[in-house]
C-alpha cells in the first residue's frame, strides 16, 4: 500500500468542510495549558538507519540459550507448514469476518479448529477461539454464573496465578464473587487442590470450581473427584487444561468437564514476548446459547453444497448488544489456523510423540539435578512435562544461572511466598540431553 | 378480534386468569413481528416473577427479545413442549404456545395491563 500523506491541498479542502480557518481553530476547544506543543521525538532517519537502530535494540534483547521456563507458555517444534500456510495472503490479512458468507475459506478454517478442538476434548462444541486462555477461562466462568444464575466462582489456588488475576478482573465488573480453594503446598505434600477443601466451599451460590490440569504446579489433578465435588453442590466444572496433555492424559468430556479453556500456543504459535496467543473454549451443546464468541456452522446452501456461516448469532453483541454472552470478546483467527495447520500436520500420533518425548525429557531433568544432590521434588503428585523442585537458595542461583545464558525455570517465590525456595521447570520435545546436563553442570558450578 | 378472556402488556404479553393463577403468552402480533422463533428461555419453576421485569428470551432468526412478566407471581409449571418445538410459539400463540403458569401475587396488578380493545388500539387494529 503506497502511503500519501495529506497534502497542504488536502487540509484546507477538509478545513472549509467543516468550517474551520485553521487546524488551530479546530482544537480550540482544548484549553491551551492542556495542549503539547512539542514531542520529543527523534528527527527522521532513512529506511537503512532505522534498520540499523531497530537491529541494535534487537541485540539488547537476551537469548538464553537453555531455558527451561514454561509456565504456561512453551517453546515447540512448529512444522514448516504451519507458517506456510498462515502466512497465505489469503488468511494472513483477514480479520475476524463480518461479513463472513464471502469468507467460505476463512469459515471453514475456523469450523475445522473447532472440530479438532471438540476432539481434543473431547466435548460437543467449540468456540472460534478467545483472545488467550486467561480470558477464555474468565469468560467460561461468566458463563458458568449466567447458566447456573449464581454468583460466586470457586477457583484453585493452583490455576497459574496470572489466569487467576485475569479472572478477578473479568468478575469485578458483574459482582461475581471468586473464592479461592486451597491446595496442599507443604513440603513432601500433593501439591493438589485440596479436594475436602473444595467440597465445604461449594454452597448453592456456587456457580464452577475452577482448575488447571496439569495444575500450575505441574500435578495432574484427580479431575473426576473434583468434577463430582463441583456438581454435588449443583455447579458446573471448568477446567483449564495444556492441550498438549490431552495426547496423553484423560480427555475433559470423559471426567466430567462442562466448560473447557487452555492456552493454545503450544499448538503452533512461537513464543513472542508473550503474544498473541489463544484461547480455547469448549462446551457441551446444551450450554451452547450462554457460550461468548463466534461459532462457525457447516450448511448446505440452495443447491445442496456444503458451505459454512456463522451460527447462533442472536448470543452476540451485534444483535443482543448489552444482553450479549460477552461484549468483550473476538476470535483470534490466524492463531486458530495457526493451531489448526499444527494439529492436522501432527496428527494424534505426533501429538502423543511430542507429549511423550516432553514427559520423558522432564524425568531425564528431575534425575540429573536429583542426582547431584541440589534439588528434589517439592510434591508427590504425579506430573507430566513440568514439576516443582525444592532447590536451596533458588533465587540466587536462578539469577546466577541466567548470566550464564540458562534459564532454569520460574522462581515460584514472589507468587508463592509459601514456597521460597521452588522453581518451576518444564521440558518439552526441544530440550536435548545436553541441556539437561548444562544446568546440572552450571549448578554445580554455583554450588 | 383478539380473545377478551385475557389482559395485555405494552411489552406484547397476554395474561389468562384462572382464579388465583394465570397464564402467560406472547400476543400473535409480537410473534408476527419476531418471525420464525427458533429458541425460547423458559424460567425455572418456582422462581418468582415480578410485573414488567424481564424473565426469559425469546429468540427468532432475526431478533432476540426479553419477555417481560405482564404480573409478579411464581411460575407453578412451564410449556415443556417450547423446549423442542418453539415455532408451536409462532404456530398458536395464544394456546398450545402459552409459555408459564404462574399464581398471581396480586391480581389487582392486572388492573394495570390492556384489556384486548386497548391492545388492539396500541398496535394499530381496529
Amino acid at each position: 500500500m503506497t502511503y500519501s500523506p495529506h497534502t497542504d491541498a488536502d487540509r484546507a479542502a477538509m478545513l472549509a468542510a467543516v468550517g474551520v480557518s485553521s487546524v488551530d481553530q479546530l482544537f480550540d476547544d482544548i484549553p491551551r495549558a492542556v495542549r503539547a506543543t512539542r514531542f520529543d521525538i527523534p528527527s527522521p532517519l532513512t529506511e537503512q538507519e532505522v534498520r540499523a537502530e531497530l537491529t541494535r535494540l534487537a541485540g539488547r534483547n537476551r537469548l538464553a540459550e537453555v531455558s527451561f521456563l514454561g509456565a504456561g507458555a512453551y517453546r515447540r517444534l512448529i512444522p514448516a507448514v504451519v507458517d506456510e500456510v498462515v502466512g497465505r495472503a489469503e488468511f494472513a490479512t483477514a480479520y475476524t469476518p463480518y461479513q463472513p458468507e464471502v469468507s467460505q475459506g476463512t469459515l471453514q478454517a475456523i469450523y475445522e479448529f473447532q472440530t479438532l478442538i471438540c476432539e481434543l476434548t473431547a466435548m460437543e462444541v467449540a468456540s472460534a477461539s478467545h483472545y488467550d486462555g486467561a480470558t477464555a477461562t474468565a469468560e467460561a466462568a461468566l458463563m458458568a454464573c449466567r447458566l447456573t444464575g449464581r454468583n460466586r466462582v470457586a477457583v484453585s489456588t493452583a490455576v497459574h496465578p496470572q489466569v487467576r488475576r485475569v479472572l478477578a478482573t473479568y468478575c469485578s465488573g458483574p459482582g461475581v464473587e471468586v473464592v479461592e480453594i486451597p491446595a496442599d503446598l507443604a513440603e513432601g505434600g500433593s501439591g493438589l487442590t485440596d479436594v475436602e477443601a473444595a467440597r465445604r466451599a461449594g454452597g448453592d451460590d456456587v456457580a464452577c470450581l475452577v482448575v488447571q490440569q496439569p495444575n500450575f504446579f505441574g500435578g495432574i489433578e484427580p479431575m473426576a473427584e473434583l468434577a463430582d465435588t463441583a456438581h454435588a453442590a449443583g455447579g458446573l466444572f471448568v477446567t483449564f487444561v495444556d492441550p498438549v496433555s490431552l495426547a496423553l492424559l484423560e480427555a475433559p468430556g470423559r471426567y466430567g468437564a462442562d466448560i473447557v479453556t487452555a492456552e493454545g500456543q503450544q499448538l503452533g504459535i512461537p513464543l513472542s514476548f508473550g503474544g498473541p496467543y489463544l484461547g480455547l473454549m469448549a462446551a457441551r451443546m446444551d450450554a451452547v446459547r450462554q457460550m461468548p464468541g463466534r461459532l462457525a456452522g457447516a450448511t448446505r446452501d440452495a443447491e445442496g453444497r456444503r458451505g459454512y456461516v456463522l451460527t447462533l448469532q442472536a448470543r452476540e453483541q451485534h444483535i443482543r448488544r448489552e444482553k450479549a454472552a460477552s461484549n468483550i470478546c473476538t476470535n483470534q483467527a490466524l492463531c486458530a489456523l495457526a493451531a489448526t495447520a499444527y494439529l492436522a500436520a501432527v496428527g494424534p500420533d505426533g501429538l502423543r510423540e511430542v507429549a511423550e518425548r516432553s514427559a520423558t525429557q522432564a524425568r531425564s531433568l528431575v534425575s540429573a539435578l536429583e542426582g547431584i544432590g541440589l534439588a528434589k521434588r517439592r510434591f508427590s503428585a504425579p506430573y507430566l512435562n513440568e514439576i516443582t523442585l525444592q532447590v536451596p537458595d533458588a533465587r540466587r542461583r536462578h539469577a546466577a544461572l541466567v548470566e550464564q545464558g540458562i534459564v532454569a525455570g520460574l522462581v515460584l517465590g514472589p507468587e508463592y511466598p509459601e514456597l521460597p525456595d521452588s522453581l518451576l521447570v518444564a521440558a518439552t520435545e526441544l530440550t536435548t540431553d545436553r541441556d539437561v546436563e548444562r544446568l546440572a553442570e552450571a549448578l554445580e558450578g554455583n554450588r | 378480534m383478539l380473545p377478551d378472556d385475557r389482559r395485555y402488556s405494552r411489552e406484547h404479553e397476554w395474561i389468562r386468569p384462572e382464579a388465583a393463577e394465570g397464564v402467560i403468552g406472547l400476543t400473535e402480533f409480537a410473534v408476527t413481528e419476531l418471525g420464525d422463533i427458533v429458541y425460547v428461555e423458559l424460567p425455572a419453576v418456582g422462581s418468582t416473577l415480578t410485573q414488567f421485569a424481564s424473565f426469559g428470551v425469546v429468540e427468532s432468526v432475526k431478533a432476540v427479545s426479553d419477555l417481560f412478566a405482564p404480573a409478579s407471581g411464581t411460575v407453578l409449571a412451564v410449556n415443556e413442549t417450547l423446549r423442542g418445538q418453539p415455532e408451536l410459539l409462532n404456530a398458536d400463540p395464544h394456546g398450545d404456545g402459552w409459555i408459564c403458569r404462574i399464581s398471581l401475587a396480586a391480581s389487582e396488578e392486572l388492573d394495570a395491563l390492556l384489556d384486548a380493545r386497548a391492545y388492539e388500539t396500541l398496535i394499530g387494529i381496529e
